[in-house]
Parts: structure tokens; sequence; C-alpha cells
């Protein structure tokens, strides 16, 4: 039996047959209006787009396209649900709704998954598995907090904001519509949300399933469409507060144009996180944590472990399992219940990925590419590892929202930590290390929101996250996450 | 085992030992050993238990999924452990092992039948030359409470009566309270009087309970000179789980890669449906590689599973189930 070599192993080789999961349990209609007082109306305009599947870069389902108009209707609706019923709705009866809509989530759980993988183009197991449970957890979670506000360290009787404006991505479009409307209606407010412009289609499935709840018309409003009907809302002087979670640079222009507002603001931007891996880490966990960290989601993650941070003794170690490990990950059909990295979201942010990575190579980092092979139509990138990255590259300096990882080396826990630290970010990093001692020194000192040790990307409704820096501020999830909509 | 010399390499390869003639090399003292275990990387337990769960999404269907119960099937070492065995079921175990479809001479046989050692002359007569191996379990099993002479005997016994393959229990408790040596040496004076037969080694987990004794004891096992390592005796409550299947893969890859020999692992105890088969095969697969998809280097210790394996198989061919008297029942 010693006569096989290891050089003929290989990892994952023995082959799945496809494994799709049925498209048509999506039940997507031809096409949808903007969710305003609890209907499907026209918008103003009668203007219409196409929302596309990225993984095939066919045409799903034609979505409204919301102007100032609409959001100025919206927001009325908003205003006159928060006057004459939200307002005057008990906590309890508020917790009623929202645990309906946790319910109807989870009913519904297999029909979103699917929309959301044809929309967003996520493997259908991460939609499955994490996404849809996790949307459907914040409901539950803050139902819970709904009748019990007078607790959450607030003062007694702590008062909602008013109407709120939320303005959420394309990364996880479902999940972040629930981290903004779960904690704004337990607080008691009434929301206007707008979906990202690529990926409105389960933001349109929940506006069903809040019919269905038979939440009170105009308590949530859903309006599709672009960088136009984002600022018609940042703008409108009938909304109390601004939730925004995307790209620095727009939260940056949201910041300027709320400034001189009464509007209350929360930020949720980029990130460049590190992830730290010290010698005594348990490697075999340690590199699943990474890989986790930055192809989860096809590295379309805010709180991306887009850096590797390791101690220079075992990183050539590190690099090599980490390479034979991109190696394995399935590459392909989103649908395809197998499928570890699915379809980059849209071409705008394959041509942005292609940019950096190319300057990545002509800084002179090492490249290792999966060699994987990518489906001709939809966008599509090979999950890439570069090493000898210094701090002054480009790649590790300027978020990518990729599956591409920036491999940099240290050799003291001071070194870590200042290299973790130099980068205009601040919203997640990762420890990796057998030593708790070791593990609380350096998180201690790390300028991040959220710190994992020897973990990387975990999400829970009870748990707060947010950022500092370029990241952002205010604090989604758990007790904290009440704060940004009530008046305290 | 070989004389060549001991030779720990850079701080990075964690105590891994290498050798120039690819054969192992000798473990001088305790303390030495003890190093090399101690230096292997942590478990961590959250971690490996979430890897496992991931890779059980896998999907395995059509055409894939009627290789792997094949595969599996080749894989099975069909076993009966009980004080109450007769020549009779023996003879009915190894009739089935070479053909486990009475009505269907494609199904591969299982690899091995595995057996007390007063039964391995029994069984070698009803196999005769098929490629069915018999395996037996020796060192005073389950327990492993006997003396080395004891023990030894045990051992030689079932090779002398023609077993190919032996099962052996490690002392369990004399690895947990730190004599490491007595465990090593234990493994090392079975490896010998197996002779040519392969000698597995029972770590059984269910005692051992930490993952990072698991990962300890596997090096330990491989150290000393183990073709296989198993995970039970399957006389637990507590036999084999997909995250100490995990850890062990994880070893013998890692164990490889330094020492370039390779060593099997054989999962045993409570693994009773083709869905928990093609799960470990998933797992084998994506943590030690398509080398270890063989029989030579994966098994299934098991009585029960065989039947939903080939259940299984014929749901894919005919696409209904088909009634459990289809098979024998032993």
């Amino acid at each position: 039996m010693t006569d096989k070599s290891l050089e003929s192993s290989t990892l994952g080789s023995l082959q799945y047959d496809p494994a799709p999961e049925l498209a048509a349990i999506a039940r997507l209609r031809p096409s949808y209006g903007l969710f305003i007082d609890g209907r499907f109306t026209d918008p103003s305009t009668h203007e219409q787009f196409a929302s596309l599947n990225p993984a095939t870069e066919e045409t799903l389902a034609m979505v409204s396209s919301a102007n100032a108009a609409d959001v100025d209707r919206a927001v009325a609706a908003a205003r006159k649900a928060y006057d004459t019923v939200w307002s005057k709705t008990t906590g309890a009866e508020r917790a009623k709704y929202l645990f309906r809509i946790a319910r109807l989530i989870l009913e519904r759980s297999r029909e979103l998954a699917v929309v959301e993988t044809l929309d967003n183009g996520k493997p259908i197991r991460e939609s499955r598995d994490i996404d849809i449970p996790l949307a459907a957890a914040h409901f539950f979670y803050y139902a819970g907090w709904a009748d019990k506000l007078d607790h959450a360290g607030f003062g007694v009787s702590p008062q909602p904001i008013g109407v709120a404006g939320q303005i959420i991505p394309w990364n996880f479009p479902l999940l972040m519509a629930a981290w903004k409307l779960a904690p704004a209606l337990a607080a008691g407010n009434t929301c206007v949300l707008k979906p990202a412009e690529t990926t409105p289609l389960t933001a349109l499935v929940l506006a069903e399933i809040l019919q269905q709840a038979e939440l009170p018309d105009g308590v949530v409003n859903i309006l599709t469409g672009d960088g136009v009907a984002g600022a018609a809302l940042v703008d409108h002087p009938g909304v109390n507060k601004i939730a925004f979670t995307g790209s620095t640079e727009v939260g940056r222009l949201i910041q300027q144009r709320t400034a001189a507002s009464n509007k209350r603001l929360t930020l949720e931007l980029g990130g460049k996180g590190a992830n730290i891996v010290f010698d005594d880490a348990p490697i075999d966990e340690m590199i699943e944590g990474i890989i986790d960290g930055i192809f989860f989601n096809q590295g379309h993650v805010c709180c991306a472990g887009s850096r590797l941070l390791v101690q220079e003794s075992v990183a050539d170690e590190v690099l090599r399992r980490l390479v034979r490990r991109v190696e394995q990950l399935r590459v392909g059909d989103p649908m395809d219940k197998n499928t570890d990295v699915g379809a980059i979201n849209s071409a705008a942010q394959l041509a942005r990925i292609k940019e950096l990575t190319d300057y990545g190579m002509s800084e002179g980092a090492t490249r290792y590419t999966s060699s994987c092979v990518l489906p001709d139509k939809g966008y599509w990138f090979a999950p890439t590892v570069f090493a000898d990255v210094t701090q002054s590259h480009r790649i590790a300096r300027e978020e990518i929202f990729g599956p591409v990882l920036s491999v940099l080396t240290f050799r003291t826990p001071e070194e870590a930590v200042a290299k973790a630290n130099n980068t205009n970010y601040g919203l997640a990093c990762g420890v990796w290390s057998e030593k708790g001692s070791r593990t609380l020194w350096v998180a201690q000192r790390l300028r991040a929101g959220v710190i994992w040790a020897n973990t990387y990307n975990r999400f829970d409704p009870s748990s707060p996250f947010g950022g500092m820096r370029e990241s952002g501020f205010g604090r989604e999830g758990g007790r904290h996450g009440l704060e940004a909509y009530l008046n305290v | 085992m070989s004389t060549a010399p001991l030779r720990l390499v850079t701080p990075e390869d964690r105590g891994v030992i290498i050798s120039d003639s690819n054969q192992l090399a000798r473990i001088e003292s305790e303390a030495q050993l003890s190093a090399i275990l101690i230096a292997l990387s942590g478990v961590d337990a959250v971690g490996a238990e979430a890897r496992v769960a991931k890779l059980a999404t896998r999907s395995i269907k059509k055409s894939t999924k009627s290789a792997a119960l094949n595969l599996a099937i080749s894989m099975v070492d069909l076993t009966t452990l009980e004080g109450a065995d007769t020549f009779g079921r023996v003879t009915s175990l190894c009739t089935k092992a070479m053909r486990p479809d009475a009505n269907d001479d494609s199904v591969p046989p299982v690899a091995a039948v595995c057996v007390y050692p007063d039964l391995v002359g029994h069984a070698r007569s009803v196999l005769g030359d098929s490629p069915v191996k018999v395996a037996a379990v020796a060192t005073a099993f389950p327990s492993g409470r006997a003396s080395m002479r004891v023990k030894l005997l045990d051992v030689a016994d079932a090779v002398d009566a023609g077993a190919d393959e032996i099962d052996m229990v490690i002392d369990r408790g004399a690895f947990l309270s730190g004599r490491l040596g007595q465990v090593f040496d234990e493994i090392v004076a079975v490896k010998e009087a197996c002779g040519s037969a392969h000698l597995k080694v029972i770590l059984e987990t269910g005692e051992l309970v930490t993952y990072d004794n698991v990962r300890r004891a596997s090096w330990l096992a491989m150290l000393g000179g183990a073709d296989f390592i198993k995970t039970s005796t399957g006389k637990l409550p507590v036999a084999a789980t997909t995250p100490v299947a995990l850890v062990m893969l994880e070893a013998v890859r890692d164990f490889a890669e330094s020492s370039g020999r390779l060593v099997g692992v054989k999962v045993a105890g409570g693994i009773r449906t083709a869905k928990d088969a093609i799960r470990y095969l998933v797992i084998v697969n994506e943590t030690a590689g398509s080398t270890w998809l063989t029989p030579d280097l994966f098994r299934f210790g098991a009585s029960s599973l065989l039947n939903d394996l080939l259940r299984q198989r014929l749901k894919q061919q005919r696409g209904a189930y088909v009634r459990s008297d289809e098979f024998s029942g032993d």
C-alpha cells in the first residue's frame, strides 16, 4: 500500500455530479412596481430597468426606477403611518408583526434563497444556510426587544426617531434589509428602504411577505432604483434618520449632505480586515478561517479578511497549505449546491477587481490563482492569493471587494498590531492563536469594530456589528443596534 | 523499524519527522516522542466541527452517488464481534463478503471480514483465495486490559490462523496518564508480532475525548508503525464521529507529506446508513485527497451499513426502494 504516491493525491478531485437547485422555485414575476403605502405601484415616470443574473447575464425581472417624486410619496406614506398607526402601536403589538415576518421568511426560505442566488450570484449553499436564516434570526431577535425597550439601557420609555431612510448594498441583499428594518420597526420607526440597483429582488419578495404579515400600510416602503433615488431619500426633509451600508466613497457624500440637516446618521462602510496568524494557531481550522474570511460571498464582504498577516516563521507553511486549499474551491454555477464560490455581482465590480489585481502584479506581488475553469457567460473571477505583499502596495491598502487575498508577514505581536492598524479602515480583524493571553493582548490594541478570535465572518443578531474610522460609525445588531433607532 | 536517525526539520513543520530513506525514524526516548506530539498544532474544536458540518451539505447525486456507493461497499470491513458468534454466522458473513448482493455479481466484494481471533481460521477457510481479507481484533480487545505477554500471544494466535490484518487497541489509560512511551512500545511490539499482516491501531477516540488527544494519538500510532489508524472498538456509546475522522485524516495527510508513508484510516462504530458513509467519503476526498479513496487506505468497520449501501444502490438503478428482506440479514 505504499506504492501509491502522494503526488497523485488531489484534494477534492472526486467529481461531484451537478446538483442544481430548481430556478422555478423563485416564482419571479416579469415586472415589479414600487412598494409604497402597502401596495405595489407604478413609478411616476413608468421607467423600469432589468435585474440581471450575474452568472448568466440573463434578465430575471424588470423593476421600477424610483425618482424624487416617488421618494416623496414613500416618505409621505411612512410619515402618515408613523403619525396615525405605528407610533401608537404598543411594543408587544409591534413584536407580533416582527415575529410574523420572521416566521414567513422561514416559511418562504427556499424561495428567498433561490431568488437571492439568482439575483446576486452567491452560492445557493450560502444563501440557504447563512443569508436567509440570519435574516429571519434578526427579525426574531428584535421582536424580543420591541416590548422591552425600557430595559435596553437608554432610560425609561425611549422614543423612536420617526421616518428612517435606509439604503442597503448588493452583497447581502435580504440580510441587510433585515439588519435595517428589524431594529427600526422594533423601536417604533417607519421605514423607506432602498435596495441596491443590481439586487432588488429579495426586497420585493420581502414586500410580499410584509403584505402577508398584514403589517399596517406605509410602515415599510420599498423603493427600487439607482443613485438618484438614494440621493432623493438622503436629501428629503421628511426623513429623520439615514442608515447606509455601502462604499466609503458614497458614505462620505451622504455625511456631507446630511451635515446641515437635523437627520441622524449611521454608516457601515468599507474595510480592509486583517487576519493575524501566530505560529501556534490551530493550523487546519486557521486555513479554513482564512478561506472563509476572504472567499465567503466571493469576497464581497465589507468585513472580509482581505489581508493575511502571518508570523514569518510559519509563512511558507501557511502559504503552501492556503494555495492547496484555494485550488480545491469549487467555482461555478451558483445554483449548484456544491459550489463554494459563485459569480461576481456585476460587470462594474469585476472591472474594479481586475484593475486592482493587475496593479498588484505590476507592483511585484507574487500571484497564485486557482486553475478552476470559469464559465463563458457571466461575471467571474478565479480565487486569487497575492504573496510578497508589503504595506505600501495598493492591494494592501484599497478594498478590492472580491476573491483576492493579500499576504503579508510580521515577526512580533507589536508589528502585527502596527500593520493591522495601518489602514484607513477599521471594521474587522481576526486573531489566530491557541494562547488566550496573546489573543487578548492583540485584540485590545486593534482598531476595529469587530474582532474575531480563532474564527472569522461569524454573525449573530445578538452581537453588535460596525466600524470605526473610514469604516463608518453606529452599530447594528444586539442591544447596541437599538440605539441607532431611538431618540437617545 | 529502520534505524535512520530522527531529524527534526524547521519549527514550522511542527516536529514532523523526515528521513532520507522514506522510512520511519526511530524514536529514541519518551521525552523525544512527547516533544514531537506536544509540538503538533492544536485543534480548534469549534472550527473542526464547523468544517464537517459544512462538508455534510455536499450534495452527492447520480453517477457520483453510484460510484460512491460501490466504493463504500469495497471499503467495508464486515464485522461481527459478539460473544454469541458462531461458525455458521461467520460462514454467512464470509459468503456475503465475497458476493454482497446474491442477485448481482457486479457488486464488488467488501474489503475484509472482521472477527475475534478464534474465528479467524474458519473465516480463512470459507474465504479461500478470494480477495476478501481476514481481519482479527486482538490485544485483549476491546479494553486492552491484559499483560503485554497475553496481548502478543493474542496477536500471534490470530496471525498463525491466517489473519491478514490485526486490529489492536491502545492502552488508553497509559496514554491519558502520559505514559506515551509505553503505548508506543506496545504498538512497536505488536507491529513486530504481526509479521506481514497489516496493523490497524484502534485509538478508541470516545475515551480520548479531546481532538488534541486524537491528533496526538494518531501521530503516536503512525510513528509506532501503524498501517491504519482506527477510531473505535464499536463497544462504546461514543464511536466514530465526523470531526474525529477529519482530525485523523488531517493527521495521515500531514504524516504522509513529512514521512512519505501513507497510513490508512478506518472509521468504526455507529455508521449505519449509506448517507453517513458518503459523508465520510466527502471528508476523505476534501481532506486527505483522492489517494485515500481506496480500500487500501480507507475502511468502514460496520455490519448493518452494507445492507443500506446495497439498498441505495438498487434504488439508484430502479428508482424505488426494495424491501429490506431483499438482502440477507447477516
